[in-house]
């Protein structure tokens, strides 16, 4: 389709008025900006209308030669293929709801068209990033949605603790971007071309060293930008940014660009077993790592944040179990965009109501005074806990069953972090909405405007009825052309039994937490005296701790010692050249004593010396 | 080397606007603005020529605008000049730095040693020098100019500096002289070694390139070139001139220094050291590929140590040579091509950078980044373009630095695996040095030495959107400059006698499927 | 006639004045040692002259008087102009002009 580019486009020019246009645009910037991504969402939907109707197996498009030298050429083209158009869909439709939410909640910040503009910035490189055809395009998309988050978490930097946290989201993602650009060289080195398609051809021929290398390389890349361990420090950080924005760029759509590369991938993948283990290995850890962080945070937002790592990484566990997986990741991504943006969003609604209060210990009872706030959080609640019939039990399920046909550990692992997610939610739910009142009195909790609750009750009604997107195995089958077909795997039990663990295992999870939240009253404060547990959690399980210890006292010192050595050293040792230069000319200079008869009798000795020397010669 | 004579002598004249444009400069009375405005004028005639000239370039063919008389024929030497696709891009870089450098150092140089009229002049000068530079084919003449250089920015630093420019400049001067001297060894050499040949001495860069060098003597010599080039580039670890020079000039001089001037030491690489001394070059490649590794790792720790902002942005520069001498010797197409756009890109970062760190630090009076804070609040437009100058610094994906420094890496990768490995880590440490600098500079909470900073003037807006939106186009859509850059290239390898590596795996897929 | 004795002369007054230049302090008495050095180079010449039977020496000696002359000139000039800042001809108290 000739009107792809447009996709990326109008935000883009947006995001560049917006930013350029200053004070300007102070009356109507909020209005250009949420109409840019609805106006994408709708080219989007032409275009998958016109994929569905199945012509063509996917539009492209190619826009202009980007860099080419050598063998080194690169077209800037867009591929729209049933993966990408899920993904615009997500990222327009899901993005738009959260502009028209942002109007409401950024009203009155005197900088709200900057803030659009900044928005605009990450939807034009978020599409970018799924519609490269490239490697080198989702790169740009990559790092530019790395910006975007940059100055959207430091949105209010006049906060340290913003500032602090928006630098360290985009160091810790270059540490991921270095092995996207790693696996980008290595693609040009061995294939002589870095487009998904030359990439693919090229694969089965591979050295089996090469393909685990380029998985491994690829995934550290996924790890930075989707908050995977060892790089999901800046996750729970970046939660200092607006609350829309943690909602679309840290639950939604930016965290799951890293699924959407390994995905994306599938063909480096399936060449190597260890990275396909290492992916699982990874998303393993990472869903019981924020599980376990999302059960002992206070602070609403984190407490989600948790719950976005911990979903992500079933996501990429998924990914990594390979084609019995890769649609059910998709599927997870899509109902989790629904439901975490609802869930954040409805967060967003509490905070606004709360004074930007964002301790669920100061909540409470808040069902009463926000009645739409509450039931469609509730939805969201219940999606992510994979209540029957709602959203996230579709693709939670699909994911489980499918861990456990990969391997009993991974599927324990998995079942496992269902249990402490209901847990965690139903800690949240209850924390928040339902026990007592524990608010300060200054408080004036009051229903958001509807301009922040109708993109509520959309995203709600999609948390709802999103496992519809499973029916008949839609998504599946609309996968195929880009995964190949479904591997249909044996599981050992049958899948009503699976079924019926998993329920049995997040109602265990949400009783306990009912017992202890809801029978018992919660304190004000957090107590201090905790299980080693609940304070590591606190801690984020000491990853920050670790970075702290490993990297960043080290790499300190190692800075201040290499400034010392080369002032010191290198500086010093020209000084130093310079210096015996200059001494030794003193003292020689001392030899110019002004005295007239030390000149001549210098002048004498010389004769005499000059006379003897013509003299030796003469006479040898 | 295919040449065609030109019918209007472009670059003679291209060198000579700004020298007299210098000399009417001094001769304008010494108040008000006029002869800023005059400087300005000169300047800006001069790019509109360079851009006249860019037009009539034919990317495909060789040399072209060539000039050539006799000079001192008992040496060989010659006024020869002619441009090929590098010098044209350095030549353009330096006039359209120019003209900007001009207009944002406009009050630069009121309270300098000497009159303004002599800064301006010198700027000048320094301009129809650096063209010259980089567009002489004849090596003598090419040394004299390299030299001549010096004087221009020797007065620059040490009249109009900050508090240790005599300091600064005496230093930067001994430095150079030093790799100097040991390139005037080298030309003396040259001249030695083609008077014995069978056609008489030639100082020319086609009869060079021809000439029967010896294994050892090419080695010798091209050792004497390459220290040269490494002290101008500047080169770990001979670069401890240039923090203090960028951190004592005014911020238009260190422009003019490390955007223009340094460049010549890596031009001088490509055009000098491989032309002449293939072999050579080929002999040294392996060390100088690990001192440039180590000069981008070094630079960037280094920056991240520093508390001076200039001194800061001097170390980021060290890094970014490192990175275009890496790709120089890397000797594959990618990585030329890169190293010749990266010394283009690297020209309108950091004088973006220098520039912009410059209008704060005159709106302060401080060079101390702990003296800073919270300054996005009181003026975000500066923060802003400070933002987005060291974004293009650290390489972001869609700014021009980006292309080039992936071009780097990626050709690199293809003939040594670690030392693009070890290179790459350097753009974690660049999102580091960049970041770090910003946070603490421009956020946090309003500081009360900060609170009062006026946002930029017009003019400096001026000297710095043409800057900054060159560096967003080339970011995406560099062809104009690699199409340039590609034919010097490709014969640049021929002659050094290299090809590129084959990819290990023949995809049957050219480009993406269409 | 043998030339040796004039030439004899000739190193004795060399000798002598380059003596008196290192260690007389009265800056007339070196000037006046500087003289007799240089007149002992003219005999040297005019003997040389001699013994080889053309004029090349005595045309020698003449520039070397010509030379004296101006120097004496210059010389006493800059000695007057010392003693009358100074009070004293002694060199060793013009020793300004060091390091």
């Amino acid at each position: 389709m000739d009107l792809l580019y447009l996709i990326i486009l109008i935000p883009a020019v947006s995001a560049a008025v917006l930013l350029l246009g200053g004070g300007a645009t102070k009356r109507w910037g909020h209005l250009l900006g949420t109409a840019a991504p609805l106006v994408s969402f709708l080219l989007g939907v032409v275009a998958f209308a016109r994929l569905a109707a199945g012509d063509e197996e996917a539009l492209t498009q190619q826009l202009f030669t980007w860099i080419d030298t050598g063998g080194f050429h690169v077209e800037f083209g867009l591929l729209f293929d049933p993966l990408s158009a899920l993904f615009v869909l997500l990222i327009t439709g899901v993005g738009g709801l959260i502009h028209v939410y942002s109007i409401g909640y950024m009203e009155h910040d005197a900088r709200r068209p900057r803030f659009f503009g900044y928005l605009n910035l990450f939807v034009a490189a978020m599409l970018t990033l799924v519609l490269a055809d490239d490697y080198l395009g989702v790169f740009l998309g990559w790092e530019g949605v790395g910006l975007a988050s940059y100055l959207l978490i430091g949105f209010w930097q006049h906060k340290d603790s913003a500032a602090v946290a928006a630098k360290k989201a985009f160091i810790v993602n270059r540490v991921g971007d270095l092995g996207m650009a790693l696996a980008i060289m290595l693609m040009f080195a061995t294939f002589g071309s870095t487009t998904f398609a030359g990439v693919e051809s090229g694969m089965p021929e591979v050295s089996a060293a090469t393909a685990t290398a380029l998985g491994l390389l690829l995934l550290l890349g996924a790890c930075g930008k989707s908050a995977q361990v060892p790089l999901q420090s800046w996750l729970l950080d970046a939660m200092e940014g607006p609350t829309p924005v943690s909602a679309l760029i840290h639950a939604a759509t930016m965290v799951t660009a890293g699924v959407y590369l390994v995905t994306r991938s599938h063909f480096v993948y399936e060449q190597s077993q260890a990275a396909q283990l290492a992916v699982v290995v990874v998303g393993l850890v990472t869903l019981l790592w924020g599980a376990i962080i999302g059960c002992a945070k206070d602070d609403i937002k984190k407490a989600l944040a948790g719950s976005t790592m911990s979903q992500i990484g079933y996501m990429m566990l998924a990914a990594g179990i390979g084609p019995a997986g890769y649609a059910f990741a998709i599927f997870h991504l899509l109902t989790h965009g629904f439901f975490k943006a609802n869930l954040f969003l409805g967060a967003g609604s509490v905070m606004h109501a709360m004074n930007d209060e964002v301790d669920m210990r100061r909540y409470g009872a808040l069902r009463a005074v926000m009645p739409i706030t509450f039931l469609t959080f509730a939805c969201g609640y219940l999606a992510i806990i994979g209540f029957p019939g709602f959203a996230g039990f579709w693709s939670k399920d699909a994911i489980i069953e499918a861990a456990f046909a990969e391997h009993i550990v991974v599927g324990i692992g998995a079942l496992v972090g269902a249990g402490i997610t209901a847990f965690y939610m139903t800690r949240l739910m209850i924390m928040t909405f339902v026990s007592e009142r524990r608010w300060a009195s200054e408080a004036h909790p009051h229903e958001s405007s509807l301009v922040m609750t109708v993109p509520l009750m959309v995203l709600a009604g999609l948390s709802v009825f999103g496992g519809v997107l499973l029916l008949n195995g839609w998504i599946v089958d609309w996968l195929e052309p880009v995964f190949g077909p479904e591997e249909h795997v044996a599981l050992p039990i049958p899948v009503v039994v699976m079924t019926l663990l998993t329920l049995a295992v997040v109602v265990v999870g949400a009783g306990t937490a009912f017992l202890l939240y809801a029978r018992r009253r919660v304190d004000v404060v957090a107590p201090r005296r905790v299980s080693p547990l609940t304070k590591a959690a606190r801690a984020d399980l000491y990853g920050d701790a670790l970075n702290e210890a490993a990297f960043m006292r080290p790499g300190q010192y190692l800075t201040r010692s290499m400034v010392y050595a080369d002032n010191r050293g290198i500086d010093g040792a020209v000084n130093g050249v310079a210096a015996l230069v200059g001494g030794t000319s003193g003292r020689i200079r001392r030899w110019q004593s002004g005295f007239v008869r030390n000149y001549a009798l210098s002048m004498l000795a010389g004769s005499a010396l000059l006379v003897l020397a013509v003299l030796a010669v003469r006479l040898a | 080397m295919s040449g065609s004579e030109a019918a209007i002598p472009w670059l003679t004249i291209l060198v000579l606007l700004p020298l007299l444009g210098a000399g009417a400069v001094l001769a304008t009375p010494r108040r008000g603005a006029l002869p800023k405005q005059v400087a300005f004028t000169v300047s800006l005639a001069t790019f509109v020529v360079s851009v006249a000239v860019a037009l009539q370039f034919d990317v495909d063919e060789g040399f072209q605008f060539v000039e050539e008389y006799s000079w001192i024929a008992t040496f060989g030497a010659h006024y020869a000049v002619g441009l090929d696709g590098l010098g044209l891009v350095l030549v353009l870089l330096t006039t359209i730095l120019t003209p900007l450098v001009i207009l944002a150092s406009w009050d630069d140089a009121d309270s300098g040693r000497w009159s303004v009229n002599s800064f301006f002049a010198w700027m000048l000068v320094l301009e129809s020098l650096s063209i010259g530079v980089f567009a002489a084919t004849d090596v003598l003449l090419f040394y004299v100019l390299f030299e001549a250089t010096l004087i221009p920015i020797y007065f620059l630093i040490g009249g109009f500096g900050g508090a240790r420019r005599s300091y600064a400049a005496v230093k930067f001067l001994l430095y150079s002289l030093f790799g100097g001297f040991l390139m005037l060894a080298s030309v003396v050499g040259l001249y030695v070694v083609t008077a014995a040949s069978a056609s008489g001495p030639s100082y020319l860069l086609e009869d060079l390139m021809n000439a029967d060098i010896s294994t050892s003597t090419g080695r010798w010599l091209f050792l004497g070139f390459f220290i040269a080039f490494a002290v101008k580039a500047p080169m770990w670890p001979v670069h401890t001139w240039l923090p203090e020079a960028a951190s004592e000039a005014t911020p238009g001089t260190s422009v003019l220094l490390v955007s223009v001037l340094d460049k010549i030491g890596t031009f001088g690489m490509m055009r000098f050291c491989l032309n002449i001394f293939p072999e050579a070059s080929r002999w040294a490649t392996p060390v100088v590929m690990t001192l440039a590794v180590i000069s981008v790792i070094y630079g960037a720790l280094l920056a991240i140590g520093q508390q001076d902002i200039r001194r800061l942005i001097a170390y980021t520069s060290v890094s970014h040579f490192g990175f275009i001498v890496l790709g120089i010797f890397a000797m594959t197409t990618q990585a030329q091509a890169g190293a010749a756009l990266y010394m283009f890109n690297h020209g309108l970062s950091t004088a973006a950078l220098f520039l912009v760190t410059g209008f704060l630090i005159s709106r302060r009076g401080s060079k101390m980044i702990d003296d800073y804070g919270g300054v996005e609040k009181v003026a975000p437009v500066l923060a802003g373009t400070f933002l987005l100058a060291g974004l293009s610094s650290l390489s972001l994906p869609g700014l021009s630095p980006f292309v080039s420094e992936f071009l780097v890496l990626a050709g690199t990768f293809t003939v040594s695996i670690t030392a693009a490995v070890v290179a790459t880590l350097g753009i974690v440490l660049a999102a580091l040095y960049i970041l770090y600098m910003y946070q603490r500079t421009m956020t946090g909470p309003v500081r009360e030495s900060t609170q009062n900073l006026p946002d930029l003037r017009p003019r400096e807006i001026a000297a710095l959107a043409p800057l900054l939106l060159l560096i967003v186009v080339l970011g995406f859509f560099p062809k104009p400059a690699l199409d340039a850059l590609n034919p010097p290239v490709d014969r640049l390898l021929e002659q050094v006698g290299v090809s590129d590596p084959e990819p290990t795996v023949a995809s049957d897929e050219e480009g993406p499927s269409k | 006639m043998s030339v040796t004795p004039f030439l004899v002369l000739s190193a004795v007054l060399f000798g002598v004045g380059a003596v008196g230049v290192l260690v007389r302090r009265n800056a007339i008495v070196v000037f006046m040692c500087v003289e007799l050095m240089l007149n002992a180079c003219n005999l040297a010449f005019i003997t040389f002259a001699r013994q080889h039977g053309n004029l090349d020496g005595q045309i020698a000696a003449f520039f070397v008087m010509v030379v004296a002359a101006a120097e004496v000139v210059v010389g006493l000039a800059i000695i007057m102009t010392i003693f009358r800042t100074r009070r004293s001809a002694s060199v060793d108290d013009a020793s300004l002009l060091k390091y």
